[in-house]
């Protein structure tokens, strides 16, 4: 197997596979309905020219240069051009308003942008003002661009072009960049990744390429990835995830970096590319799943009956299956049968048949969830991370696999759980310190050299796996001195799949109530079953039968809260159902869609009050942001539910 | 103003009137398309716009006046003729093979450009395959330009008639047109779809150079899209110009707001 070992830093990695992987696959990109491919050798070639053809403009060691767009393999490239002349790539979420992308670009003082299409140079160049070192623009699409100010601006193919008729024509040009590339060190910085700032301003987390590689080095090893995975690169370049499992990985195992078409066609090429190393968010995993469920709603009856029987079986053979443990010689037959007649064709539709190892982070994952895919024999695993450490934290070993925990310490990795019930970690590729924010640096670790998450945690007894309870922070208490983890209840509620997001309210109140957003796919769905006729998503929303379909899941919460004993106190005793989605756009969730639970109680503070001054309706009227930035304003009327708590100790509906 | 020379034009509709037994569609119309330019043709409802598209590509024959199309004076032009000739139409209520996919339906406007026989093409074999994949490549490149990769395969009855709107333009295109006629393009979309369909026409406008001739209701859009704005009431033109002239001129105010008579 092949790691990184004594390759210090990316430009020695690449240099690396093209030698040794030279005519395996390194990219591939679905480009007019084709996928194209470009192997580790003609990268090599490639990322050379354009590094050079960056030289040649201006950019220097030291530089940032950030790199706004979707997965592309030229933005890949920029990533290694710009690495090969130890200059700093910093890659910024493709989805970002105009203010944020302000503030990342001034803040990491960027002089070069790479920018994927028009929309993405519209935006870097509505903000250059605010941008004061910025040098050039280089764009990966040149449709739309044709008639631009091309002073500032250059597409990268021609930046490629450039660097190739350069080096051809001047051989010490190449000596130079051979030269940089030798002396480039790991402790260089390599990236700077900006966290999507559920806390207030984003901070730009400084990662060294030695760090990285190391970290990566044993991930690799761990799930036993090589030049023969093929991972699709389809999460946001920016995020840690993206850099990480599929950048760093496939440079350090040397697999093949797939592409997507658009964002739209994700489904489709998952399916064509057939990746065998696949993260996903848990929603991704849930969306996935309410899609098949709903289209075996409309399935013919025989069908769905095969369905049923075999999920069934399943859930009571797959996971041990999967696992290796003994199994009945009956159980193994049927789960064979399944396997021909369900298991498998359902994983080829939705892209999975070849992956050997998937993960799922970011948010707790319901168990139901989490089993149903491991019993089908797809062998997903938990990971928890964030992008101080370079991504893993923790992650479940192959066989040692429990829904309800992250799992134990990734190898090399120190854990330790401080007095206040926050987990601190010490690991390989921990991060060097916030770009330009000594003070916040020195805030984020331990005077003993341990970085603080922030979560809180406890190992499990039974199984010394981590688990993760909340946000440090957010962990707060009722009136009565009860202990609330607001976090661990929208969770509970979010497994259900009518429900999208939830807020629970609870900290210093003498209850807890919770906002809650329905999934309009699932709910229309329903509806559509049951001859609701509506007309919008607030419609829906405010539904009578959907209100009674949403209580019913509280309740179920609340009696699951019930029998344990430290949270039964936190039971819900009223929630609403919120009128519209909350949205990244609107501040309401962060760019990697968690919930910013301060400001959604400053936004919606009259249903907020009224959920504990006992009123049954509320009036509410919210600016929102529409696609293309432009805003206006919605209202609403919200009605609010009382619920019966199980084991009460007050009468219910003191204000009823 | 300087007189545009002949060449300039590429098309010119001279003295046009249309009846259907008593119903006079048109009466006496005459404008002119210039090469590269976007023309809107407004009016209220009846007002006869898309039986001037009709008579453009010769679905309906006028029974006075002329069309000159790329320098050839004609007093009817025939269905055939006008495709062939580079005209391609979208519908105002889409038009497209409801069972078949975007990527189908796009084909099918390479017809016209498809020169081997249909027993070549049916065999898919040799020269025939060759031709496929080169029009396959053009379409590729309409599909990518319209941003409908996701929804290639899809049949068009499933899709939302935004996109419906949206492949009718992909097949439209397809032709390679010089003169691309839009019969209202937006009509029933929501604002984003609209956004996203103007861009589109202007895309097309710059990247391909195709000349465009469009009916639009929605005022704004046109405004911000067209060159030039040749206004219809009653199958008379009341007013032709740019869209400013357009919009200061009494005769249209009344007709679009009423007037008390």
């Amino acid at each position: 197997m092949v790691v990184g070992g004594s390759f210090d830093t990316f430009p020695k990695l690449l240099l690396r596979n093209a030698a040794q992987f030279g005519s395996r696959p390194a990219f591939r990109h679905k480009d007019l309905g084709i996928w194209q491919t470009w192997t580790w050798t003609q990268v090599a070639e490639i990322v050379r020219a354009y590094a050079a053809g960056l030289q040649r403009l201006g950019l220097q060691p030291g530089d940032t240069i950030a790199i706004v767009g979707s997965n592309r393999p030229k933005l890949y490239w920029t990533v290694m051009a710009a690495q090969t002349l130890r200059a700093i790539p910093v890659p910024v979420y493709s989805d970002a308003v105009a203010d944020e992308l302000a503030y990342v670009l001034a803040h990491a003082g960027v002089k070069f942008v790479a920018a994927q299409d028009q929309e993405q140079v519209d935006k870097v160049l509505s903000v250059s003002q605010r941008v004061p070192h910025l040098h050039t623009i280089v764009y990966d699409e040149p449709r739309g661009l044709h008639d631009y100010d091309h002073s500032r601006l250059t597409a990268i193919h021609d930046v490629i072009e450039d660097g190739r008729a350069a080096l051809a024509a001047n051989a010490a040009l190449g000596g130079q960049i051979d030269e940089l590339i030798r002396h480039g060190e790991g402790s260089d910085i390599s990236v700077i990744l900006y966290t999507s700032g559920t806390t207030g301003a984003s901070k730009g987390v400084m990662l060294s390429a030695r760090g990285c590689i190391d970290a990566a080095t044993d991930t690799v090893r761990f799930d036993r990835l090589t030049d023969n995975d093929v991972a699709l690169a389809y999460l946001p370049l920016a995020w840690v995830g993206d850099h990480y499992l599929n950048y760093v990985q496939g440079l350090v195992a040397g697999f093949c970096m797939a592409c997507p078409e658009s964002g739209e066609t994700i489904e489709q090429d998952l399916r064509e590319i057939g990746p065998t190393f696949y993260f996903a968010p848990p929603r991704v995993f849930e969306a996935m799943l309410t899609r098949v469920m709903i289209r075996m709603e409309d399935a013919a009856a025989i069908k769905r009956r095969m369905f049923n029987y075999f999920l069934g079986i399943a859930q009571r053979h797959g996971e041990s299956i999967l696992t290796g443990k003994p199994t009945p010689l009956s159980g193994r037959l049927l789960y064979a049968l399944g396997r021909l007649m369900v298991y498998e064709p359902l994983k080829n539709v939705l892209g999975l048949s070849c992956v050997r190892v998937a993960y799922t982070a970011g948010e707790a994952i319901g168990p139901d969830l989490f089993a149903f895919y491991r019993s089908i024999g797809l062998n997903l695993k938990q990971l928890y991370g964030q992008t101080e450490a370079f991504l893993y934290v923790t992650c479940q070993p192959d066989g040692d696999i429990y829904s309800d925990t992250v799992g134990p310490a990734a190898p090399n990795v120190d854990i330790r759980i401080a007095e206040s019930g926050e987990v601190q970690f010490r690991s390989p590729g921990m991060f060097v310190g916030y770009f330009k924010d000594q003070a916040k640096t020195a805030e984020a670790m331990t005077s003993d050299g341990y970085v603080k998450t922030g979560d809180a945690g406890f190992f499990d007894e039974k199984t010394g796996h981590l688990k993760i309870i909340d946000r440090a922070k957010d962990v707060g208490r009722l009136a009565d001195g009860t202990m609330f983890a607001p976090k661990y209840l929208e969770n509970k509620l979010k497994f259900f799949p009518n429900i999208k997001e939830a807020v629970a309210f609870g900290d210093s109140r003498e209850f807890v109530c919770a906002i809650i957003n329905i999934d309009p796919v699932a709910v229309a769905n329903w509806a559509e079953r049951n001859n609701i006729a509506f007309g919008s998503y607030q419609e829906l929303a405010g539904h009578p039968l959907v209100y009674d379909m949403v209580a019913k899941d509280v309740v179920e919460v609340n009696r699951a809260l019930a029998e344990g004993k430290v949270l039964a106190g936190t039971q819900i005793r009223r929630f609403l159902i919120l009128h519209k989605e909350l949205d990244a756009d609107d501040g309401e969730l962060t760019r990697t869609q968690k919930v910013r639970r301060g400001f959604i109680a400053e936004r919606y503070a009259p249903l907020v009050t009224a959920l504990y001054d006992g009123s049954h309706e509320a009036d509410i009227s919210t600016e929102v942001t529409f696609e293309d930035g432009r805003k206006g304003v919605i209202a609403a009327r919200i009605k609010i539910r009382d619920l019966q708590t199980t084991g009460a100790r007050e009468p219910l509906g003191r204000a009823a | 103003m300087r007189m545009p020379d002949k060449s300039e034009f590429l098309l010119q509709v001279e003295g046009v009137s249309l009846t259907f037994g008593g119903v006079t569609a048109l009466r006496d119309v005459s404008f002119d398309i210039r090469k590269g330019e976007i023309r809107a043709i407004i009016g209220p409802n009846g007002a006869g716009k898309t039986s001037m598209l009709n008579v453009i590509n010769g679905f309906y024959h006028p029974n006075r006046g002329a069309i000159t199309f790329k320098g050839r004076t004609r007093a009817r032009m025939q269905s055939f003729e006008a495709s062939r000739g580079g005209i391609a139409r979208t519908f105002q209520n889409v038009a497209l093979f409801k069972g078949m996919s975007a990527l189908d339906n796009i084909m099918a406007g390479r017809t016209l450009k498809m020169r081997r026989g249909l027993l070549w093409q049916m065999l898919r074999y040799g020269p025939a395959l060759a031709e496929e994949i080169e029009h396959r490549n053009r379409v590729e490149e309409i599909i990518d330009f319209l941003e409908i990769e996701a929804i290639r395969k899809v049949p068009v009855a499933r899709l939302p008639y935004g996109l419906q709107k949206r492949v009718e333009l992909g097949r439209a295109l397809a032709m390679e047109p010089d003169l691309l006629l839009l019969d209202e393009p937006m009509a029933g979309m929501n604002l984003e779809e609209k956004e996203d369909m103007s861009r589109f026409i202007i895309d097309v406008s710059n990247h391909y150079g195709t000349t465009i001739a469009l009916i639009e209701h929605d005022m704004a859009v046109v405004m911000d899209l067209a060159h030039r704005v040749v206004v219809l009431d009653h199958g008379v033109k009341i007013a032709d110009g740019t869209p400013d002239e357009v919009k200061q001129n009494q005769g249209v105010i009344d007709a679009y707001l009423g007037v008390a008579h």
